[in-house]
């Protein structure tokens, strides 16, 4: 089921990056797929009745049943990595708005045809 | 119609991906059933049971000791033993994209100012809160190796306590010295990389001995790199907040 949801916040978040014309909704669109992305990876290694993949007190032996540390990993890197596409690109958008005044694709596409 | 039809693409990306689900069977090698597989068939078996390199016995919690990673958390012996050298490129991504949005953005004396005042009684709290903040990530990224959290996390969690002193406080700028901390800690990494290749032949491997499992100084290079990634993403991430609030970007 979950798995179902992930691919179904991924559709969106696709459908967000095609439709919408402002550039920060282009941005939360691609936050919106990365999160799916990220959902669907973990989920993978789900297993059954696992426990959390950290030796403790209570879980004290490798010989249990752990789910799999590998996808987390991966999506921890992913995560982070997320963060700075979007900040890089919130920058640029930034400048953008400072030197034409807008961020709609559309107008901007028109303005630069006029400057040129 | 261009919603339509992008509507229709994320459609078909939807069912296209869903036929893929439940693939994993005797002939064909998909993606397994949800929560049913067998761990001991996978790659992440070797290293919930650190017997990639040694032979494979169990590991408990407490007693075991020189085990080929001393972390009792497998998220961690992942991202910073195995697979050390992915996150050296994920911590060059951030430095990377860190230093773009400091060109786009930065380098103005002067900063935004807020349109709200902050009441006194946000700005009394948050002189409380920031510090306790600052020990919390200062706790998760030294304890990445016995409980969930890491560098990223911590650092994530002292740029938060920045975040909050700068939406209080109007003068509040990040101090010069963050960007020396940001390249020192990337240059520590690097050289504790060389010393693994030097010592034990191999870029980033493990030279300091394990201990105990569970033990707080115990895993080797683990807690020493974490807490160089703590404080080089905390700076990173108070910088990156320091250049959105500065009043650059006029002049490009």
């Amino acid at each position: 089921m979950i798995q179902y949801f992930s691919l179904l916040l991924t559709a969106i978040g696709i459908y967000g990056l095609l439709s919408q014309k402002n550039l920060v909704k282009l941005i939360v669109s691609l936050n919106i797929a990365e999160i799916g992305v990220n959902l669907f990876i973990v989920s993978i290694g789900y297993i059954e009745k696992g426990v959390v993949p950290i030796l403790s007190s209570e879980n004290n032996s490798s010989t249990l049943l752990f789910v799999d540390p590998l996808p987390q990993a991966l999506v921890l890197t992913s995560i982070v990595i997320g963060v700075g596409i979007t900040a890089l690109a919130l920058a640029i958008i930034v400048t953008i708005s400072h030197s034409k005044g807008t961020i709609d694709i559309d107008e901007l596409t028109e303005r630069g045809g006029a400057e040129e | 119609m261009k919603r339509i039809i992008a509507g229709i693409i994320a459609l078909l990306f939807f069912f296209t991906m869903s036929t893929v689900l439940n693939t994993d069977s005797q002939t064909v090698s998909g993606i397994p059933r949800y929560g049913e597989f067998d761990l001991s068939e996978r790659n992440s078996h070797s290293y919930v049971t650190k017997s990639v390199n040694d032979t494979l016995k169990e590991v408990k919690f407490g007693s075991t000791t020189d085990a080929e990673t001393g972390s009792a958390n497998f998220v961690t012996s992942i991202v910073v033993n195995y697979r050390s050298f992915d996150t050296m490129g994920e911590v060059t991504v951030l430095f990377l994209s860190a230093t773009g949005v400091g060109l786009l953005l930065g380098g103005d004396k002067k900063r935004l100012l807020s349109p709200i005042k902050a009441s006194p009684i946000v700005k009394t709290a948050a002189k409380i809160v920031s510090p306790l903040l600052l020990i919390l990530g200062v706790y998760v990224f030294t304890h990445g190796h016995l409980t969930p959290g890491g560098g990223f996390p911590g650092g994530a969690i002292i740029a938060a306590a920045f975040l909050l002193l700068v939406m209080v406080d109007d003068e509040r700028r990040a101090p010069a010295m963050l960007k020396v901390l940001e390249g020192s800690m990337g240059l520590a990494y690097v050289l504790l990389g060389i010393g693994g290749l030097l010592i034990s032949g191999s870029f980033l491997q493990n030279f300091l001995p394990t201990g105990v499992v569970g033990n707080l100084f115990s895993a080797g290079l683990i807690p020493i790199v974490y807490s160089l990634i703590g404080l080089k993403v905390g700076a990173e991430l108070s910088g990156i907040v320091d250049d959105f609030v500065s009043e650059g970007g006029d002049n490009i």
